[in-house]
């Protein structure tokens, strides 16, 4: 088995909300887990580093949760996006796509450079 | 936005720690039985299921911590945790922490009250557009007797030149002092008095101002003498008179034989520029009897500098002007020498910085008002050096669970937190009780201050300025107390300390010398406080045990006025009518009270010699006024009903002394010069001993008393108002007052009373700052004394507690109780007299800067500097006793058993 990264700081309340845009209502144990697939198992996230940062997003009013059933009749908390955390998903993302693209272009112009 | 919500959530969940916690283990097991679910799906045996998933959760306990950091505010649940154990800590030693709280409460109330007598008098800007734009203009010279003094009365003529030559770089306004008038809305039975000064036209738009009701002065209203009879009141009095009846406008009212009419209510707050009194009532400079006269000085100038004009030109302009208008004015003093007239024409216009107004009652108070603050900051360090030694004490009983915290894992920055939260709890409930304390006695010593017929009223609002004070002496006492015993506590070392040899401190006696070092400080303050406190006291004495010359026994002094100006004879008739009150056993009249912050001064020729340089005073006085005094004759014969004015006059011994060498002058003559020429002759029948006439500071002047009725038409005093001296059988005169005030309008119907006082009052009224500063200086000093008393009882207690085995072994070996008496006491002795040393030393450097608030008193003599030391000195052995008592009581076999 490779060993598997953890998740960097900041990244994973993106990846929450990105989540959560495409999945619907969905409990942390599935969040966890469809992040650990998007990744192609690259990544690994448990309860310690998730919760804290689903409290967090859930504080500030871009996700909001409440108690449910799951298809095999476990109790469990459902979370979702709201219309500010959809907001913040999509300011986020374009910060994100402009960070890496930028890196990217230094990456490689350093490349032809040497 | 976001984290402010967020910070407002996790502060409110730490409130809800059950329920957080319920939830977290609720969601946690729902993820596990998830995550065990999936194992099995992937084949795995039900315990290695359980096995894998617990696995890939991670340590649980860290979990909770975590998501629990997240869910609140950790620092601030530290916070409260302290909070709580400080207060149970606080609690635990009721009778230390009540003592604490109530001496700190006491020094934080008069501090803050001070502070907001300070405020509201020195420092709070007037409530107007750009108060630092303000300046008030003053002549620094010199006055009669030749000492420097600075003055901010101005005649209108001078106002007009200067005002016009300042046009375009500043506005200047005429702005009288504030006058307590009789006036009345409807007839003369109703009369009532109010606040009134005339301003200029311009005042309201230069300020700013805006009326609330109908309109405020302009200067249309301000430019022929007399001829513009409006009005306009201030918010505060339309509220408290007329409780804010839109229907004062074109209500009139009368001042003597003047109707002036209100045509406006100006906006709230402002209430005149003079702090101390609040001005009611707004007229016209014009309308001001004097406003064309060029020898009344009856107003201030107040001038408005725009930024950017540059005071220095102006100010050298205005006082050219000014100068040069003295000077033709100078031409027509025939009866005062060169000299004299060269002396008043030297003084140097100034600008005085008037953002907070000016006014008598601010300079009168300022210098013992802030020698009030000084004194009451030193209680308030006394206190604070009480408050840190209990807490040094209680730390250092504390010192095993420190140790202990330190041990398990604390660190060193919590245990100073743990003990600062302590103290910060202790000064916030301090402060609290202190609030309640200066919002009640604030309004309490203004009321000290006060005149009792003419009440100073401050505003003393409880505002931002206040709460900005109260929450940084908090802080800075919370730091002064607290952080010296948390910094002990915070360096224990935690092997030695739970090893139960030492509390825990590095140099077991270094805690002691601490100690010391505090009580040292707390005894130099008080001494301090003592010796300053001794001088206003000395000051007071020294002023009431003043002898007057006169008997203000059974004396009630009547100011009467008349509506339209009567002869004298009419004054003597109505004399005549109070005698038959019951109750009146004398009655006489003069034109003023003697010691009423009044004078009547005229140079003096004897036998056609040059105007004297030497001043001489007068008062015009009836028949029998001198027995009503109880001023004895020493030569001569008293006033006849035929005397008048000018003609026979009475002189007292300083006057003999000063124009006719000492000799007997009696049967000699001498005139009284008038500035402008007019000369009035006396001839002297009766010699008095001396009384004091104007202020009881000052040496005794060459006083004549004159007659009452005038040879000419013409009196010799403005005749439409007259003070009756009477003579009551009753021991409290002040209860004829309702009588007396009855009878004269029905003896004569134009007559009422204006005010009654007793004489008693008036000669009080002279040291009313004095008695003020004694009265508070003793009661504080007292404080200081009792507060360094317990501060000495404590660590003299906490030392014999601490050398108790010590002390058990020496008196096991035999040692006798004096020299134990000795070993207890000695070190605080020492470090008492050293404290009583530096303080006396510190009294003595400050004294100088009070100088103008002592009479005849001097701080070195030395009753003033060992009374302090011999009352410390006092207090410091009665504080030892009950520690040096428990020191020879101890028992050597329990203490040594014991340990």
């Amino acid at each position: 088995m490779s060993p598997k990264k953890d998740v960097w700081q900041g990244t994973l309340a993106l990846m929450v909300l990105k989540t959560l845009e495409s999945l619907g209502p969905i409990h942390g144990y599935g969040i966890a887990r469809r992040i650990e697939q998007t990744s192609g198992d690259l990544l690994s996230v448990n309860y310690g580093t998730l919760y804290p940062a689903l409290l967090k997003l859930e504080q500030e009013g871009y996700i909001s949760s409440e108690w449910g059933t799951s298809d095999n009749n476990r109790k469990a908390r459902y979370y979702k996006l709201t219309r500010a955390g959809r907001k913040q998903l999509t300011r986020e993302a374009l910060e994100w796509t402009e960070t890496t693209a930028i890196l990217a272009r230094f990456l490689s112009s350093k490349a032809q450079a040497s | 936005m976001n984290s402010l919500r967020s910070t407002l959530l996790r502060f409110r969940n730490l409130f809800h720690n059950s329920q957080l916690d319920r939830e977290l283990h609720d969601e946690l097991s729902s993820y596990l039985q998830f995550h065990i679910d999936d194992n099995l799906h992937s084949g795995m045996s039900p315990t290695e299921a359980r096995r894998q998933a617990l696995l890939s959760l991670g340590g649980l306990e860290q979990t909770k911590l975590r998501v629990r950091d997240q869910q609140i505010l950790p620092w601030l649940d530290t916070l409260r945790r302290d909070a709580i154990f400080g207060h149970r800590q606080l609690v635990k030693n009721k009778i230390a922490t009540l003592a604490a709280i109530l001496s700190l409460a006491l020094a934080i109330g008069a501090c803050t009250s001070a502070f907001r007598l300070i405020d509201a008098l020195l420092l709070r800007p007037l409530p107007i557009s750009h108060p630092e734009r303000l300046y008030s203009l003053g002549r620094l010279g010199t006055d009669f007797d030749g000492k420097p003094a600075d003055f901010d009365g101005w005649a209108y003529p001078d106002f007009q030149l200067m005002r016009d030559a300042a046009r375009g770089q500043a506005t200047l306004i005429a702005i009288s002092y504030t006058q307590r008038v009789d006036l009345t809305y409807k007839s003369d039975q109703d009369m009532e008095k109010a606040n009134l000064q005339y301003v200029s036209g311009s005042m309201f738009a230069a300020f700013g101002l805006q009326p609330s009701l109908g309109r405020l002065l302009t200067p249309d209203d301000d430019t022929i003498p007399g001829a513009h009879p409006v009005a306009v009141i201030s918010h505060d009095y339309w509220t408290g008179r007329f409780a804010q009846d839109p229907k004062v406008l074109g209500k009139s009212f009368r001042i003597g034989n003047d109707l002036f009419q209100i045509v406006g209510v100006s906006q709230s707050p402002f209430t005149g520029t003079e702090p101390g009194t609040m001005t009611d009532i707004f007229i016209p400079t014009m309308m001001h009897p004097s406003a064309v006269r060029k020898d009344s000085t009856w107003h201030r100038t107040l001038a408005i500098v725009p930024p950017g004009v540059a005071i220095e030109p102006l100010r050298s302009k205005l006082d050219s002007i000014t100068r040069a208008f003295e000077t033709e004015r100078s031409k027509s003093w025939v009866n005062e020498s060169p000299e004299e007239i060269a002396q008043q024409l030297k003084f140097t216009l100034h600008f005085n910085s008037a953002s907070s107004g000016t006014s008598g009652f601010q300079q009168d108070n300022r210098s013992s008002l802030l020698a009030l603050g000084v004194l009451v900051l030193l209680v308030l360090l006394i206190a604070c050096a009480n408050v840190a030694n209990l807490m040094v004490a209680q730390t250092s009983s504390r010192a095993r669970e420190m140790a202990l915290r330190i041990s398990i894992g604390a660190g060193r920055r919590h245990l100073l937190q743990l003990v600062l939260v302590e103290s910060a709890i202790l000064a916030l409930l301090s402060s609290a009780t202190g609030a309640i304390f200066a919002w009640w006695s604030a309004p309490f010593v203004v009321r000290m201050i006060n005149p009792s017929d003419n009440p100073v009223r401050l505003a003393l609002p409880a505002d931002w300025h206040v709460l900005l004070f109260g929450v940084s002496l908090t802080v800075a006492i919370t730091c002064l107390f607290g952080v010296i015993p948390a910094l002990r506590a915070s360096a224990v070392q935690p092997a030695s300390a739970l090893k139960g040899g030492t509390d825990g401190a590095k140099d077991p006696h270094s805690r002691r010398r601490l100690m010391y070092a505090l009580i040292a400080a707390q005894v130099a303050f008080c001494c301090l406080v003592l010796f300053v406190g001794g001088l206003f006291v000395a000051t007071f004495q020294h002023l009431s045990n003043q002898p007057t010359g006169f008997s203000t026994d059974r004396l009630l002094v009547l100011d009467i006025v008349s509506h339209d100006p009567v002869s004298p004879v009419t004054w003597l008739q109505l004399a005549d009518q109070l005698r038959s009150v019951p109750g009146v056993e004398r009655v006489s009249v003069a034109n003023r009270a003697l010691l009423d912050h009044w004078s009547n001064n005229n140079s003096v020729s004897v036998n056609g010699s040059a105007p004297s340089s030497t001043l001489g005073y007068f008062l015009h006085v009836s028949p029998g006024w001198l027995e009503t005094m109880k001023i004895p004759l020493l030569h001569g014969r008293d006033f006849l009903p035929a005397d008048t004015t000018p003609g026979a006059a009475i002189v007292n011994q300083t006057f003999a002394k000063a124009f006719f060498n000492g000799e007997n002058p009696v049967g000699k003559s001498f005139d009284e010069l008038f500035p402008y020429g007019e000369r009035a002759h006396y001839q002297i029948v009766g010699v008095v001993r001396d009384a004091r006439y104007r202020d009881i500071r000052e040496n005794t002047l060459p006083t004549a008393y004159l007659p009452f009725l005038s040879a000419e038409a013409k009196p010799w005093w403005s005749a439409d108002g007259a003070t009756f001296l009477v003579r009551t059988t009753t021991a409290h005169p002040l209860a004829l007052a309702s009588t007396l005030r009855q009878a004269v309008p029905q003896a004569h119907p134009e007559f009422r009373v204006s005010r009654i006082r007793t004489q008693l009052e008036i000669n009080q009224s002279q040291a009313i700052r004095e008695r003020f500063l004694a009265t508070l200086a003793s009661f504080f000093s007292l404080v200081a004394l009792l507060l360094a008393a317990v501060g000495l009882y404590g660590v003299l207690h906490y030392s014999v507690l601490q050398r108790r085995r010590e002390i058990a072994i020496r008196l096991a070996v035999g040692a006798q109780a004096p020299s134990i008496a000795r070993l207890v006491t000695l070190p605080i002795f020492a470090t008492v007299a050293t404290g009583a040393a530096a303080g006396v030393l510190a009294g003595l450097l400050s004294s100088r800067f009070l100088t103008e608030l002592f009479y005849q008193v001097r701080p070195t003599d030395a009753s003033m500097l060992l009374l302090p030391a011999l009352a410390m000195a006092a207090s410091a052995v009665v504080a030892a006793v009950p520690a040096t008592v428990r020191a020879i009581r101890t028992d050597p076999a329990i203490i040594l058993r014991s340990e």
